[in-house]
């Protein structure tokens, strides 16, 4: 489904992926865990077209397709979703036009009828009572004046409308309570399909209790220096990002001598 | 050219044929008006009232004020695209003369008058001269409105009256090169209630001048909403003076909607006469190519406990330029004032420009004043979250430039006239008709 190939991004000449790689297949859930500034974000914010963002060098294969070739709606409409660490208030625009207007973008792409304002709000407000948000969120500004916990559930509640191919959660559980998080990893978890794929991007394991990822890969330095199953996770909390630090510089001293 | 000595000649050649040419009042006012032109001209950027806005490009144009019949149906689709399902009470006047047959008074309540200044002048001139205003109000713009004006609108609510429907009134300015001088007189007397809506439209390319003022009383605890949506054509000039007085616990709104004309001004004032009283002053304006809009106001609160509540926003877009200077005068004595204001411009190109300058006089105690002025761009970070859930570019920036103005928009009532304005901003923008309501 998507296929990463030694990417190189970088941002204002600053290098910050440095020839990441990663395959992920439909049905599958994976978490990228890593320190600050080890490129979590950037990664997400390229596969989804952040212009800010100069890819250097390498591929990325979506659905057949080159990725970086595509406008950013396009990525959008053809299934790709990423929900944002930092979710951007919108004054005057209401969320229900908000969300009205993602969800019939992407069914006009799929040839499929508009979303009428009636069919439109009797799906909403079923998503809506999943992820635990009250009907005035419909009414109010995009995200504005919403809690932090109330953005990340207004993530999820337009990944779940939009029904993505692969989403890509952006540290969805920052800021969260663990009552938050319970929703948040609930409605994940209601994605999961053998058809859908899941990148979890996370700083925390805690997260990855909810939602159990069949792999793991810890990213450092802009490229992923570590992958296995949930158990890495484990040990990662276990002894810390120092020990990242080290297994990079390890990594570093290797690649220097070869 | 349309210079002052055109203008002068014109009067000449008119004085005697102008409405109310009889009252020696109003003859002796029009004499003394038309020599203070004589004296003043054209305001320059010399005078501080005038300093962001050049009245070049108007004075090397050409002006008549002769009738050049468009075509008569082409008026009458104009008029009736601008009407659409619309009922209330229409009047309109075609390059500033009364054209009866476009418009459609409708049945009127008791105490209420509705017609020409023309005809009022005629028929009750002592009212008329009570609310007409004199050669000195204003700039020498508005006194040469004065001397030449041959009509306008002229609208009477006697004590306690309410005209639930609109009061439509629609200036088309049909011909090429022509000038018209339209004075539109409100009364609104103690209690009464009524919405006026000045639609102001023209034809593609033609260069015409509009030289408009409306004069406005309310009396103690009426209300008055007055709304103005100018959408010339995108080559004319427009010069508009606004005078409100208020009496003691009367409201007034102003919405000025200005998206057309080459160069738009707008000089509105209101003075408060009275205590308790308070006006809303709403604008959203645009202008894109090389054109230019103008607000100034001035907020006289000459009594206390009077509130005045101030909120201006503008789109910017290619070389579009917009001034706002907004002059808030708290006289001595005027306790208890609450006056708030804001200017907030949008600048959807890098030589876009938006000139802003509160003005604050205050000679009062216990006063609350606040202004504030902000001029931003498109949020790169709002339109990547707009189009990372496969919203298009068009679409996305539509959103947010329409957003921006909602806030005024959203103040403009009735509902029917909130949507008409509304519909219009919509319609400057590409694809924007399809944009449907954000809120």
């Amino acid at each position: 489904m998507l296929n990463i190939k030694d990417l190189h991004a970088s941002i204002e000449d600053k290098r910050i992926l440095n020839g990441l790689s990663l395959q992920v297949n439909a049905g599958e859930v994976h978490a990228i865990m890593g320190p600050n500034g080890s490129g979590k974000s950037t990664l997400s914010q390229v596969l989804a077209g952040r212009e800010e963002f100069n890819v250097d060098s390498g591929e990325v294969e979506w659905m057949g397709q080159n990725l970086l070739e595509m406008a950013i709606e396009e990525r959008a409409r053809s299934g790709l979703f990423l929900a944002f660490q930092y979710p951007i208030e919108i004054p005057g625009v209401s969320n229900a036009y908000f969300l009205r207007a993602a969800v019939n973008a992407v069914r006009r792409h799929q040839g499929l009828p508009e979303l009428d304002a009636m069919d439109f709000l009797k799906r909403v407000k079923e998503e809506m009572k999943a992820v635990g948000m009250k009907e005035e969120f419909l009414y109010r500004s995009v995200n504005e004046g919403f809690s932090g916990g109330e953005k990340k559930r207004n993530e999820v509640l337009q990944m779940t409308l939009l029904e993505p191919k692969l989403a890509i959660l952006d540290e969805t559980d920052s800021g969260l309570d663990i009552d938050a998080l319970r929703v948040v990893a609930d409605g994940v978890n209601r994605m999961r399909s053998p058809d859908r794929a899941l990148i979890v991007i996370t700083h925390y394991q805690r997260l990855l209790d909810y939602i159990v990822p069949d792999y793991v890969h810890v990213l450092s330095g802009g490229r992923i220096i570590r992958s296995g199953d949930f158990s890495l996770a484990q040990e990662l909390e276990e002894r810390g990002y120092g020990w990242v630090k080290e297994l990079e510089a390890e990594q570093q001293k290797q690649g220097a001598r070869a | 050219m349309s210079a002052v000595q055109t203008w002068l000649d014109d009067f000449a050649g008119r004085q005697q044929q102008l409405p109310g040419a009889t009252l020696p009042w109003l003859h002796a006012m029009r004499k003394r008006a038309i020599d203070r032109f004589a004296a003043e001209g054209w305001p320059s950027q010399r005078e501080e009232d005038w300093r962001h806005t050049s009245l070049a490009p108007l004075q090397q144009a050409t002006f008549n004020t002769q009738v050049v019949s468009a075509s008569a149906q082409q008026i009458a689709d104009q008029v009736k695209a601008l009407r659409g399902e619309e009922n209330g009470h229409w009047l309109v006047f075609v390059d500033g003369r009364y054209e009866p047959s476009l418009g459609q008074l409708g049945s009127l309540p008791a105490g209420v008058r509705l017609g020409t200044l023309a005809d009022a002048l005629s028929h009750e001139a002592d009212l008329v001269q009570e609310v007409f205003g004199n050669e000195t109000d204003g700039s020498s713009v508005a006194a040469l409105n004065l001397a030449l004006t041959c009509d306008g609108a002229y609208l009477h609510l006697a004590r306690g009256v309410a005209l639930e429907e609109s009061v439509n009134i629609v200036f088309v300015a049909s011909g090429d090169q022509i000038a018209a001088f339209p004075r539109n007189l409100y009364v609104a007397e103690s209690g009464a209630h009524g919405n006026v809506v000045e639609h102001y439209v023209g034809r593609d390319g033609n260069v015409s001048l509009t030289n408009t003022v409306s004069r406005m009383h309310v009396a103690a605890d009426a209300r008055l909403v007055h709304t103005r949506l100018q959408q010339e054509a995108h080559e004319s000039f427009h010069l508009a003076a606004i005078d409100v007085e208020q009496d003691g616990k009367s409201y007034f709104a102003s919405n000025s909607v200005s998206l057309g004309a080459r160069i738009a001004r707008h000089d509105i004032a209101t003075r408060f006469d009275g205590e308790r009283a308070e006006n809303l002053l709403n604008g959203v304006y645009f202008a894109d190519g090389q054109r230019h809009v103008d607000h100034h106001t001035l907020i006289g609160h000459a009594q206390p406990n009077c509130v005045s509540n101030e909120l201006y926003r503008g789109i910017l877009a290619d070389r579009g330029r917009g001034v706002f200077r907004g002059r808030i005068l708290v006289a001595p004595g005027a306790d208890g004032t609450d006056a708030i204001q804001r200017n907030d411009s949008l600048l959807l190109s890098k030589l876009a420009r938006s000139d802003s300058r509160p003005e604050l006089e205050i000679y009062a105690e216990d006063v609350r004043c606040t202004h504030g002025a902000t001029v931003g761009q498109l949020s790169d970070e709002s339109l990547f979250y707009l189009m990372a859930r496969g919203l298009d570019k068009t679409h996305a920036r539509n959103v947010l430039v329409y957003a921006f103005v909602l806030e005024g928009l959203s103040r403009i009532e009735p509902e029917g006239v909130r949507r008409r304005a509304s519909n219009a901003v919509r319609a400057l923008m590409p694809g924007g008709s399809m944009l449907g309501e954000l809120a």
